[in-house]
C-alpha cells in the first residue's frame, strides 16, 4: 500500500509537484497519464529518493515506512522498483555482475541468504526464458550498446528478478515497437497479484491496452487533476489532454 | 551535483584505519650507519659477501648518481629529499642464512602471515603439511620471494622449480651461484647511469628477485616477490632481473606494503626483462605501499624504473599495473622491441585518492620490424589527487609495419581532483601505424543512483562502476591477483571514492 498525501517536491528551486494526494492500495495497477512536463517523471524520482529531487511538504508511506526518509537503496530493499524512462549504460559491469549484485544486496537486506553464481544464473535463465529474452543479454555490459527496446526489456527482467511490491515503471514504453511493448506488458502482469502493485506512467493510452489499469490518474500541473476507471485513458485518447484542463 | 557531493563527504570521512597492511612488525634489526656515501655502497656490498665486479659497478653508479639530478619534469609535487638522511641497509638480525622456513623467524613468518602471503605453502607442495587434503589446495601454487627491507627472508618453492631448470631465488644469492648470468644481464636492460633513482639504486641495491627460465620452459607456476618495508627511516632498493630464454614462458607477480608513519619513505627499485626469441614474460604487479594519511602526511615515495628488452623474434612482454598505494608514484614500465614480430603491452589502473600523486606510464621503443604495442591506462582520482598518464611510442626508421594502440581514460570522482594525459608520439617510419584515444569522465550521478536503485549501497555501487571501468586491465592479470585487485580497488575506493 502506497499512500501519498499533499506531496510537494522542487527542482532547483522550482516548485514541480503541488501536493500530490494518492493511493495505491496492495495489488492494484494504477496509470498515471499526463503531458509533458506535469511532473510524472518527478514524482517517480521523489518516490524513488534520487538527488535534486527534494520534497517540500507533504508524505509518502509505503506499508506504513515513510518512504521518504530512507535512502534510495533502503527504498529498494523494501520493495521499491523504478523502471527507467532512460536506463543507465555502466560500461565493464557485466549484466550478470550488475544483476546477482543487485539481487544479493536486496535479498540481503531482507535477511535472506545470497545467490551464488549458478543459483544465480539458473534464476535468471528461468526469469529470461519466461520473458522471451536470450541469455546472451547477461554477458553484455549493463545497457552498453543496447537497442531503446533491449534497455526496456533489460528494465523488466530486473523487476522479475527483484521481485518488488511496487513497480513505478517511468514511461517504459516510450520508444518501444508493438512487439517489444507486449514483453513489456506480459512482464509487468505476470507479476500482477496479492503483494504486487503498479504505478504505470505514460504519456499514451497505448500501453494501457496491454497493463489494463484499476485506476487512471491525470496529472497536471503538479496535481492530480482527475482520476478514474480505465476508460479514463480512453476518454484522454479521443479527447486531449486540453479538454481535462479546459474542464478542471 | 549533490551525489556528487555525497561521494565527496564518504571519500573525507574516510581516513588512514582503511589501510590494513599498516602495521610493524617488532623485531631486532641491524642497520648500516645512516646516510649515504662510497663507505656504505662498500659495507653493503661487504655484507652481501659479493665479488670485486659487482662492488665496481656499484661504485660507478654512486660516482654517476652524485653528478646527476633529481628528475623534476614528472607532474609531482614533494619537498626536496635529504639523501643523507636515511638508512640504506636494513635487515633482521639472523645468524645464518636460514636453509628452511623453520629457521626463519617466527615474527616475520606472522608478519608474511598477516599480510596474507602463503610463504608455507612449500610445505603442502612438498607433500609434508596434509598435501592435497581439499580440493582447494589443488589450484595452482605461487613461489614467493619474500624480501623485508633489505634482504630476501624466504623463497619457497625453489626445488620444485629447480627440477626443470628454472632458477629463482633472491638476486643475491644469484650473484653467488649464477655469477654469469647475473654478470651478464645486470644492467643490460637499465643501464647504471639511466636515470637519477636507477642510478642510486644500481650504487645501493640490497635485494630482490633473480628469475631464470632455461630454453623451451614453460613455467609451471606463477612466480611472485612480496615487498615489505618495515623499518623506519630506511629506504627500499630492490632490484629484479627476469630472463627468459628462447621458447619459454613466465608470469610474475609482485605485492608490496609498508607501515602507516608521519615519515615519507623512499622506495627506489629497478626490475629488468629479458625475453629471448618466442619467450613471453608477463609482469603483474599489485602496489599497495601505504599512500599516506587523509591529509597527506606520511607515505612512500615510490620511484622505480621497469624495462623490459623483447630481444628475440616473436617475443613478447606484458606489463599489467595496478597502483593503489605510495604518497607519489614515478614509474614508467617500459618495452624495447628489438627482436622483429616483437609485442610490448602496459595495462595499467592507477589510482590517486586523498593527496596521492601519481605520474605513470610506458614507453614504448619500436626498433625491430612489424613489432607491435598496445597501451590502456586507466587513471582515477579522488579527493585532491592527481594523476598523470605520461607515455612514450617511438617508432625507429626500421621499424617496418608497426603498430601501436593506446588507450588512456580517466575517471574523476569530486572536484578537487586532477587527471592529466601526455602523450609523446615519434614517428621515423611511414608503413607504421599509431592510434591514440583518451578519454576523461566522471562518476555520473545518474549511474550511482541506477545502482542505488537497484539496492546498492553507495560504496558498493562505486566500486562496481570503478571496476567496470577498470574491466580490460584487471583481465589481464593472472585470476587470484585479479580478485585480489578488485578487492583492494575496493578497499582504496571506500577510501577513495565511496
Amino acid at each position: 500500500m502506497l499512500e501519498i498525501k499533499g506531496l510537494t517536491a522542487e527542482v532547483d528551486g522550482k516548485p514541480i509537484l503541488k501536493g500530490i494526494d494518492l493511493v495505491v492500495p496492495q495489488g492494484e495497477v494504477h496509470a498515471i497519464m499526463g503531458p509533458n512536463g506535469s511532473g510524472k517523471s518527478t514524482l517517480s524520482y521523489v518516490l524513488s529518493g534520487r538527488d535534486g529531487y527534494e520534497a517540500t511538504g507533504g508524505e509518502a508511506l509505503f506499508h506504513g515506512q515513510d518512504l521518504l526518509a530512507m535512502e534510495p537503496e533502503e527504498r529498494a530493499a523494501a520493495g521499491v522498483f523504478l523502471a527507467f524512462q532512460y536506463p543507465v549504460e555502466l560500461p565493464g559491469v557485466g549484466n550478470a555482475t550488475f544483476l546477482r549484485t543487485a539481487l544479493n544486496a536486496i535479498r540481503r537486506a531482507k535477511g535472506e541468504s545470497e545467490l551464488d553464481a549458478m543459483q544465480f544464473l539458473k534464476l535468471a535463465r528461468e526469469r529470461m526464458k519466461a520473458l522471451s529474452m536470450n541469455d546472451e543479454m547477461l554477458k553484455r555490459g549493463v545497457n552498453v550498446g543496447f537497442s531503446g527496446g533491449e534497455k526496456k526489456r533489460n528494465e523488466i527482467l530486473q523487476m522479475a528478478l527483484l521481485q518488488p511490491k511496487l513497480a513505478i515503471l517511468d514511461e517504459t514504453d516510450s520508444g518501444l515497437d508493438i512487439d517489444a511493448l507486449k514483453i513489456v506488458a506480459d512482464g509487468v502482469n505476470a507479476m500482477r497479484g496479492p503483494n504486487f502493485s503498479a504505478l504505470v506512467i505514460t504519456h499514451y493510452q497505448r500501453l494501457l491496452d496491454y497493463i489494463v489499469p484499476d485506476r487512471v490518474h491525470v496529472l497536471m500541473g503538479g496535481r492530480i487533476v482527475r482520476s478514474g476507471g480505465p476508460d479514463l485513458a480512453k476518454e484522454l485518447e479521443a479527447q486531449g489532454y486540453g479538454a481535462i484542463q479546459a474542464a478542471a | 551535483m549533490p551525489a556528487v557531493t555525497e561521494t565527496i563527504e564518504t571519500v573525507q570521512a574516510v581516513t588512514e584505519s582503511t589501510y590494513k597492511w599498516g602495521f610493524e612488525t617488532d623485531i631486532d634489526m641491524e642497520f648500516a650507519p645512516k646516510g649515504l656515501s662510497e663507505d656504505i655502497v662498500r659495507f653493503i656490498s661487504a655484507k652481501k659477501e659479493e665479488p670485486a665486479w659487482l662492488l665496481e659497478w656499484r661504485l660507478r653508479a654512486f660516482a654517476a648518481w652524485q653528478k646527476m639530478e633529481e628528475p623534476r619534469w614528472p607532474a609531482v609535487k614533494y619537498p626536496p629529499i635529504d639523501y643523507q638522511d636515511a638508512y640504506y641497509y636494513a635487515a633482521p638480525k639472523q645468524k645464518a642464512a636460514p636453509k628452511s622456513l623453520d629457521e626463519v623467524d617466527p615474527e616475520l613468518l606472522r608478519t608474511y602471515e598477516k599480510l596474507g602471503i602463503p610463504l608455507r605453502e612449500q610445505a603442502i607442495l612438498a607433500g609434508v603439511e596434509g598435501a592435497g587434503e581439499t580440493p582447494a589446495d589443488s589450484r595452482m601454487p605461487i613461489a614467493v620471494d619474500a624480501v623485508f627491507d633489505s634482504v630476501s627472508v624466504a623463497t619457497t618453492f625453489k626445488d620444485r622449480l629447480e627440477k626443470d631448470g628454472i632458477i629463482f631465488c633472491p638476486i643475491s644469492e644469484a650473484v653467488k651461484t649464477h655469477p654469469e648470468l647475473v654478470q651478464k644481464y645486470l644492467g643490460s636492460v637499465v643501464p647504471q647511469g639511466d636515470n637519477f633513482f636507477a642510478a642510486l639504486n644500481s650504487a645501493v641495491f640490497t635485494d630482490g628477485s633473480f628469475v631464470y627460465i632455461p630454453k623451451g620452459v614453460r613455467c609451471p607456476m606463477e612466480l611472485s616477490t612480496y615487498f615489505r618495508i618495515n623499518a623506519k627511516s630506511t629506504g627500499q632498493f630492490e632490484r629484479t632481473l627476469i630472463i627468459a630464454d628462447e621458447g619459454s614462458y613466465v608470469s610474475y607477480l609482485e605485492g608490496c606494503t609498508a607501515p602507516m608513519r608521519d615519515e615519507n619513505q623512499l622506495h627506489a627499485a629497478v626490475v629488468e626483462l629479458v625475453a629471448m626469441d618466442d619467450a613471453t614474460i608477463k609482469y603483474s604487479t599489485v602496489q599497495n605501499w601505504y599512500p599516506g594519511d587523509a591529509e597527506g602526511k606520511g607515505g612512500i615515495y615510490n620511484f622505480v624504473t621497469k624495462r623490459g628488452a623483447c630481444r628475440g623474434a616473436r617475443s613478447k612482454i606484458s606489463w599489467t599495473q595496478v597502483e593503489t598505494g605510495s604518497a607519489i608514484t614515478w614509474k614508467y614500465p617500459s618495452c624495447i622491441l628489438q627482436g622483429e614480430d616483437s609485442v610490448g603491452e602496459f595495462y595499467s589502473v592507477a589510482i590517486t585518492n586523498n593527496y596521492q600523486q601519481a605520474d605513470t606510464g610506458t614507453k614504448m621503443f619500436h626498433i625491430g620490424p612489424r613489432t607491435k604495442s598496445t597501451i590502456v591506462s586507466k587513471g582515477i582520482s579522488a579527493g585532491h589527487g592527481q594523476n598523470t598518464y605520461r607515455g612514450l611510442v617511438r617508432i625507429g626508421a626500421k621499424a617496418t609495419g608497426a603498430r601501436n594502440f593506446t588507450q588512456c581514460d580517466s575517471l574523476l570522482i569530486g572536484d578537487l581532483c586532477g587527471a592529466h594525459t601526455v602523450p609523446y608520439i615519434e614517428n621515423r617510419c611511414l608503413s607504421a601505424k599509431v592510434e591514440h584515444e583518451a578519454t576523461t569522465s566522471r562518476i555520473a550521478e545518474d549511474q550511482l543512483f541506477y545502482c542505488r536503485q537497484r539496492g546498492l549501497s553507495q560504496e558498493d555501487a562505486v566500486g562496481l562502476i570503478v571496476n567496470g571501468f577498470c574491466r580490460e586491465v584487471l583481465k589481464e592479470l593472472p585470476m587470484e591477483f585479479a580478485v585480489e585487485a578488485q578487492k583492494l580497488l575496493q578497499i582504496s575506493l571506500e577510501g577513495s571514492v565511496g
